[in-house]
Order: C-alpha cells, then sequence, then structure tokens
C-alpha cells in the first residue's frame, strides 16, 4: 500500500535567508553534515514564535489541522537545538509546501484578487473601489508544490536514468523515457 | 499604473477571456493617461506553455496587474514572484468597456 498522499502546508512569507552557520566553532572536528530545516518548519517557528500565534490559529494559516501543525512545530524545535547543540549549519530547504499570497473577495463587484505585497493594507477592491471586501481563506488558483531543490528523485531500476519526482504523480505509473520500464522513487529505492 | 484585460475581442464591446495563456486578446489599459491597447496574444496556439509565455509577454509591458476569469498554478508562482496583483472575475458576460468603466470609477 503506498502512504497517502501528504497535504500541502501553505507558507505566506518566504524565508529571507537560505540557512545559518556556525562561527568560532571550538570543536576542532568540523560537524560536516548540515541540519535541512523544511519550508513549513521554519513557517511554524515563524508563526508560532515570532508572530505569537497560538497552534490552533498557526494550523489555520498554514491550511492544516491543529495536530499536524504541532507536529511540524516540535520536529522543528528539535532540529534547530540539534543545530545548537551540535554546532551544526541549518539549510532551509525543501518540504511539502506551496507559496500564497492572501486572497480577498469583493461582495460589491464579485471578484477575486489577492495581495501580492505583504506589507501593502488593502481597504479598497482594485476593481470598483468599494471597502466591502472580506479576507478570503480560499483561493480561486490552483496550487502548484514549490519547487525547490530537495533531493527527491524518480529512478529507472533497470537503467538507472533519473528525474526530479513530482508531487501527486505516483513513480510506479511514470515510464522511463530511455528504456520504458517503470520507474521508482529514489529515497524508498 | 498598467492593467492588462484579457479579452476574446478586439473591441471594447467584446467579454472577458475566461483563460488567461490562450486568450486572444491583451487590454493594456493605462490609468494615467487612459490609454487601451489591444494586441493579439502571440502564444495563442502554442501546444505547451502557453501561460508562463503569456506572462512573460505582458511583463515586458510593466503591467502591475492582470484581470483574468482563471488563472493556473504555473502563471499564478511566477506572478507572485514577479508580484503582480491578481484580479479573477469569474462572470464571462462582463464586457471589457464594463470593466474599464469599473477602473475609472474608482
Amino acid at each position: 500500500m503506498a502512504a497517502r498522499i501528504k497535504r500541502l502546508r501553505k507558507i505566506i512569507e518566504l524565508p529571507v535567508v537560505k540557512g545559518f552557520k556556525p562561527y568560532g566553532v571550538t570543536n576542532t572536528k568540523q560537524n560536516e553534515k548540515p541540519i535541512i530545516l523544511l519550508y513549513e518548519e521554519y513557517e511554524a517557528i515563524r508563526l508560532c514564535d515570532y508572530k505569537m500565534y497560538t497552534h490552533l490559529q498557526a494550523s489555520e494559516i498554514m491550511n492544516i489541522s491543529r495536530p499536524t501543525f504541532t507536529r511540524i512545530y516540535a520536529s522543528a524545535r528539535q532540529k534547530i537545538a540539534k543545530a545548537f547543540a551540535e554546532g551544526r549549519e541549518i539549510k532551509i530547504n525543501g518540504g511539502n509546501v506551496y507559496y500564497d499570497s492572501p486572497w480577498y473577495h469583493c461582495n460589491t463587484c464579485s471578484c477575486y484578487f489577492n495581495n501580492p505585497n505583504i506589507d501593502d493594507v488593502i481597504r479598497n477592491c482594485p476593481l470598483c473601489g468599494s471597502q466591502d471586501i472580506v479576507s478570503d481563506n480560499f483561493s480561486p488558483v490552483s496550487q502548484e508544490k514549490l519547487v525547490d531543490d530537495y533531493d527527491d528523485y524518480c529512478i529507472c531500476p533497470n537503467c538507472g536514468y533519473e528525474k526530479i519526482h513530482k508531487y501527486g504523480e505516483p513513480c510506479n505509473k511514470v515510464v522511463c523515457p530511455q528504456c520504458n520500464s517503470f520507474m521508482r522513487r529514489k529515497k524508498f529505492f | 499604473m498598467k492593467i492588462a484585460i484579457t479579452s476574446t475581442g478586439n473591441s471594447l464591446e467584446s467579454n472577458i477571456d475566461q483563460r488567461f495563456g490562450r486568450c486572444a486578446y491583451f487590454v493594456i489599459y493605462n490609468t494615467e493617461n487612459k490609454a487601451i491597447e489591444f494586441i493579439p496574444n502571440p502564444n495563442k496556439d502554442k501546444e505547451a506553455g502557453a501561460g508562463p509565455a503569456a506572462v512573460q509577454f505582458i511583463a515586458s509591458y510593466n503591467v502591475d496587474k492582470v484581470i483574468s476569469g482563471e488563472i493556473g498554478a504555473k502563471v499564478k508562482s511566477i506572478l507572485d514572484s514577479l508580484k503582480i496583483q491578481m484580479i479573477i472575475i469569474k462572470e464571462p458576460e462582463r464586457k471589457i468597456k464594463e470593466i474599464i468603466d469599473m477602473l475609472e470609477n474608482n
């Protein structure tokens, strides 16, 4: 049985940096491997500890359940603590996420619009100028997984051909373009 | 500020096109000098990737807002990164003239 597909987590603000590096390492034995902090874990920390939302509020913002949010948050805390204690580098990368800006709905002209610049406050409908607008969690646009260089590949067990795994597309239904056999997920192969 | 509207024809009486990448015409409306320009969509019959090509095309006109009936996931992510605002009107019977009137009275 294949595992259930994970719901995509919504990210409102992308991280401003790609990661963090320790300095002044006293231990001569350099800790080689960086800790990979997923985008959703970064967002969980940002919403919970920086914006001071409760787990329930933050889970609604990220469009996931409260228990899922708490799990992501706990994992994020664990990873950050590990990086601090072991003096490791943190890289923010990967995860099951999509980026979305906040959407609004105008009750006067019944149009949907988004706010691409999160620092601006929107009071009027950009189309008819009406002030009768509501913030709408529903997005009228379908979502695509945020493209990242996270190492999730499909591999052909026959010839070794690799391609980046596409979200929601089972590898064992994808045919290898080189030898026409079915592909496999590399991380489980 | 410039606003791009997808249109089914090249007159003010035409309806808004519900598709973004494969719309017949783009209307570029300039709010400062009230200029209205109809530009045929060069990527209308492209086999694949009409959406991203359309974004590139209208981004070369330096638009700040896009008005269309439907916007796909690929186009959305590019528009997000270009910080172009999307306005979605799910009414195929809306005329270009009505939309421009609304923008003018805004």
